[in-house]
């Protein structure tokens, strides 16, 4: 990462300030990590519905006839497959089968949106880069420039489809549609990052705050909340979603990360094809577990995880989760034979062994 | 907000109001402000002797740990046994039903190192 870089704003950043946010340095941006309080932005989100800041996540257009063969070769999920509007999760890993980043493709009409991870959004455009070979893909770079919020929540697409000039109703889960958001062009996504119903609104910069300050305006009445990084850290973890640089990073890989679902070893060949293979195939690996832990003390990433008297791994990511009966819950990497559900572990918090359950995650799902 | 006149302070945002030889200790309001939605804390049990600006337990918001020093030594004679269930009465109420715990004071004269209510506003800024 370019930490000495100074850190930048989001076309949102006066919204933020506006708004009494704490901000921290976050993937290169300053970025607000809450505004009323993290329980109170979680319940909005849980109940009502949300407005997230993710302009800081970054933003490569791919152009040319081969992306989608060319992106193939260098993730583990299918792309040519994909329909246009649809969005797909995928991961690009190293040849170890460490995961490179974890990102997002969305099929527009003519060209390819990716989404990558704000921390690892120089890393990514380096590596796409460096393998654009003589594919003729064509890369450009809006990380910064264009602008990203979220609405979720369960009141979410009611509230945005009275802004927008295209029916939501009709765009599918993890599809998306071109339209206008208050009359600026947006590229709508259903997609999320927090076990909610809700939109990803893509924007050009210089229409966000616009847009933002309208849906807050027009929305507040009905609950509709500004929601920092701090809750949806918790939303995510409670919907059982990967972080990367928690539960996957360059040496942490999809499948021990239980993204199996998204590995197509079907495909010819691609990077981290083998290794992944032969991972699966010895069956031996340590892998990420979700944790419901007894009593009030949070487990936090790198504590380190007991069965019986043996370490057997570590915490990965943990929080208070409201919405799991309001208890303690975490994701840990731990050994084979310690990550099978319903399995009694502790976590050494301060010295201290604290009990705690394997279970299937998601934690959460959301009422159909 | 103004801090209450009647209590002195640590520059670690702690608060101790002396009565006689017992101590009650908290947090300040622009310590609980700073660390938003407490969810847990971890305390010091009954009997224990601590000294003054000891690090002696923890305070965790929904994202940090934060520890806890006590701005005052001595026996511990009292924990808030209600903030097991109620952690959030610490950004409630810093000052009333969020104390921590009660202290009998080793030496009164430790009193001289912690910081009057307008020394403490002058630090306890954003």
């Amino acid at each position: 990462m370019n930490t000495e870089s100074p850190v930048k704003r989001t076309a949102l950043y006066d919204e933020h300030v506006r708004l009494g946010a704490r901000l921290i340095p976050f993937g290169g941006f300053d970025m607000p990590v809450q505004y009323g309080g993290i329980l109170k932005e979680h319940d909005a989100v849980r109940h009502r519905a949300g407005l997230f800041d993710l302009s800081h996540m970054g933003q490569f257009v791919l152009e040319g006839e081969n992306v989608a063969a060319w992106a193939e070769t260098l993730t583990i999920n299918a792309v040519a497959s994909m329909k246009p509007l649809q969005a797909r999760y995928n991961i690009f890993c190293n040849p170890q089968g460490g995961a490179h980043d974890d990102t997002i493709f969305y099929r527009l009409d003519g060209r390819w949106l990716l989404v990558v991870n704000a921390s690892n959004a120089d890393k990514m455009w380096t590596h796409l880069n460096a393998n654009l070979g003589d594919s003729g893909v064509k890369l450009t770079n809006l990380h910064g420039r264009n602008a990203l919020i979220a609405i979720q929540g369960p009141k979410a697409v009611a509230m945005l489809q009275r802004h927008v000039d295209i029916d939501l109703s009709a765009v599918k889960y993890y599809f998306c549609a071109q339209g206008n958001a208050y009359g600026k062009p947006a590229i709508l996504a259903r997609t999320g990052y927090t076990g909610e119903d809700g939109f990803e609104l893509f924007l050009e910069g210089e229409d966000a705050a616009g847009i933002w300050s309208a849906l807050l305006r027009d929305h507040a009445g009905e609950g509709l909340e500004a929601c920092g990084l701090g809750a949806r850290d918790v939303l995510r973890l409670e919907a059982g979603m990967p972080l990367y640089g928690h539960e996957l990073t360059e040496e942490i890989t999809p499948v021990q990360a239980g993204q199996t679902w998204a590995l197509k070893l079907s495909k010819p060949a691609f990077v981290g094809k083998e290794a992944l293979a032969e991972q699966l195939e010895r069956d031996d690996f340590s892998r990420i577990v979700g944790l419901t832990m007894e009593g009030r003390a949070p487990a936090r990433e790198g504590y380190a995880v007991f069965m019986g008297d043996r370490a057997v791994g570590e915490v990965r990511s943990g929080s208070l989760a409201p919405a799991v009966g309001n208890k303690n819950i975490a994701t840990a990497l731990v050994a084979k034979e310690a990550a099978t559900v319903g399995t009694s572990l502790t976590v050494e918090i301060r010295g201290t062994r604290h009990q705690a359950t394997v279970v299937a995650m998601p934690f959460y799902k959301r009422p159909q | 907000m103004a801090q209450p006149a009647d209590l002195l302070y640590s520059k670690e945002h702690e608060w101790v109001k002396i009565d006689g030889d017992v101590a009650t200790v908290g947090i300040t309001d622009y310590a609980q402000n700073s660390l938003g939605d407490i969810v847990y804390v971890e305390l010091p049990k009954v009997g224990k002797k601590i000294d003054q600006f000891g690090n002696i337990g923890v305070v965790e918001s929904v994202k940090a740990v934060s520890d806890l020093f006590t701005p005052i030594g001595g026996e511990v004679i009292e924990v808030n046994a209600g903030l097991d269930a109620d952690p959030a009465a610490v950004n409630r109420e810093p000052y009333g039903a969020g104390w921590l715990f009660k202290v009998k004071v080793a030496d009164p004269s430790q009193k001289s190192n912690l910081l009057s209510p307008s020394d403490y506003e002058a630090i306890a800024v954003d």
